[in-house]
């Protein structure tokens, strides 16, 4: 495949973006790489994703796919040789499906409450919430992993990727509430997870250092302070 | 496969649990429903979904399978052989998924708003679900159904709410065939199927439905 035939529109701090990042690095698939500008949406990502308007879209050919968790299953089904990223048997692959939507739909808004929190008391009971929420995930990684480092088992796998992709920001959370989310004592499994899955070859180019994404964070958290130039 | 058990927790007015019960029909499977009581959890249910404790719940041999959407593909990928939900090809594919993740962020949150709300909120949420609706009436098109010549993926996926239309019209004061008459043609094909008439109770009934979980919602 040509590299100009499969194109990632993205931005390097977006956990989603990430996700279709890794797998195609995991199916050693050449693609290049469409940065947003932060703060405005190209005539291409208006194009490719009307409905939304959001990132990562993934162009293969001429054909955009949306939505950075179908994306990566359309990768594992385009690029259908080993390695895998859905697990083969279909309860498991359930599983994986499951965890990844509870990340989206729970763990990470969960992580956005302790930006907004307003007060000590506030913060402390939002950080909890992701700090229970974790707890339920260590357990999963416990039964998914069957032994393996990852999710995925020996390789990593898609909710290896869907949950993987938040690490960065959870160290920069940790970061700014001088906090351990990741912690040894409640975690264990997912701190040893966490360092096995950003040392990954197929993710640590991804995966941005947390200072840069602190820093990214403040530009953030400014720009959302004042409304965005047009 | 034939002997293996299927139960369903299950809630009849629950789109989510139509859902299930289209594709189970969809693929000829026998299973045993067990209707639940949202505001009363049964034991089953907590163990069976402990993280959410919502319906529905899919159990196959003893394993428990959560999330409408992930149970679809389970079933899917289970029994491949009769009347395949998700189309074969993978661009088609993540296009089914597309639209089914795009009816799952919207349209429960934004009918439920139409039904319960009250003033600028109902009118601003009545306003969201025609767009909403006409936007997938602009991804059906000119096809018989979403999946094409067959009840697909998508078609699963968005059915079932057509039993709550009655529902959202009456409490919101609005018609949503005369916004969206060809989703409602759509509807009515795919209610020509066995699976789904079966399935999808009487918009009446929901109606009457609404009135008592008004109540219990403490919604007046």
């Amino acid at each position: 495949m040509a590299k100009s035939d499969v194109k990632v529109l993205g931005a390097w701090p977006s956990p989603f973006v990430m996700r279709p990042r890794i797998a195609l690095n995991i199916k050693s698939v050449d693609y290049e790489f469409l940065q947003e500008t932060f703060g405005s949406k190209s005539e291409l990502l208006l194009k490719s994703n009307p409905v939304h308007k959001k990132i990562p879209v993934l162009i293969h050919g001429d054909k955009p796919v949306c939505e950075s968790l179908i994306i990566v299953e359309y990768i594992d089904e385009v690029w259908s040789s080993a390695p895998s990223i859905l697990p083969s048997n279909p309860y498991d692959r359930a599983t994986a499906r499951f965890w990844a939507s509870y990340v989206d739909e729970k763990l990470f808004p969960s992580m956005k409450e302790i930006v907004s929190a307003d007060g000590e008391e506030a913060k402390k009971a939002a950080i909890q919430v992701v700090v229970d929420g974790l707890v339920l995930l260590e357990d999963a990684y416990a039964k998914c992993s069957k032994g393996g480092k990852f999710f995925g088992g020996e390789q990593i796998g898609y909710l290896d990727i869907a949950f993987g992709s938040y690490v960065g920001w959870l160290r920069v959370t940790e970061k700014f509430n001088q906090v351990k989310l990741l912690d040894e004592a409640k975690t264990p499994g997912l701190v040893k997870w966490a360092e096995a899955f950003c040392a990954h070859p197929a993710v640590k180019d991804v995966m941005p250092e947390t200072d840069k994404l602190a820093e990214f964070a403040k530009v953030l958290a400014k720009a959302r302070a004042a409304p965005p130039p047009k | 496969m034939e002997d293996s058990k299927v139960v369903l927790l299950d809630l009849w007015a629950s789109s989510f649990a139509m859902r299930v019960k289209v594709a189970l029909a969809e693929k000829g499977i026998k299973y045993e429903s067990k209707e639940q009581n949202l505001f009363n959890k049964s034991q089953e249910l907590v163990e069976a979904n402990p993280i959410h404790k919502k319906i529905p719940v899919l159990i196959h041999d003893g394993k428990s399978i959560c999330e409408s959407l992930v149970i679809l593909q389970y079933i899917d990928e289970v029994w491949p052989d009769k009347s395949p939900l998700l189309p074969s090809d993978p661009y088609r594919r993540s296009q089914a998924r597309f639209w089914a993740d795009y009816i799952d962020k919207n349209l429960y949150i934004t009918g439920t708003r139409v039904w319960t709300g009250k003033g600028e909120d109902q009118e601003a949420a009545k306003k969201e679900l025609i767009e909403l609706l006409k936007t997938l009436e602009g991804e059906l098109g000119d096809k018989h159904l979403f999946g094409g010549d067959t009840i697909g993926f998508v078609d699963v996926a968005l059915v079932p709410f057509t039993s709550w239309f009655h529902t959202y019209e009456t409490w919101g004061n609005f018609s949503i065939e005369a916004e969206c008459p060809k989703l409602i043609e759509w509807a009515k094909r795919c209610l020509e199927k066995e699976s789904v008439a079966h399935s999808l109770p009487h918009p009446h009934k929901i109606y009457e439905y609404s009135f008592e979980l008004k109540k219990k919602l403490g919604v007046e």
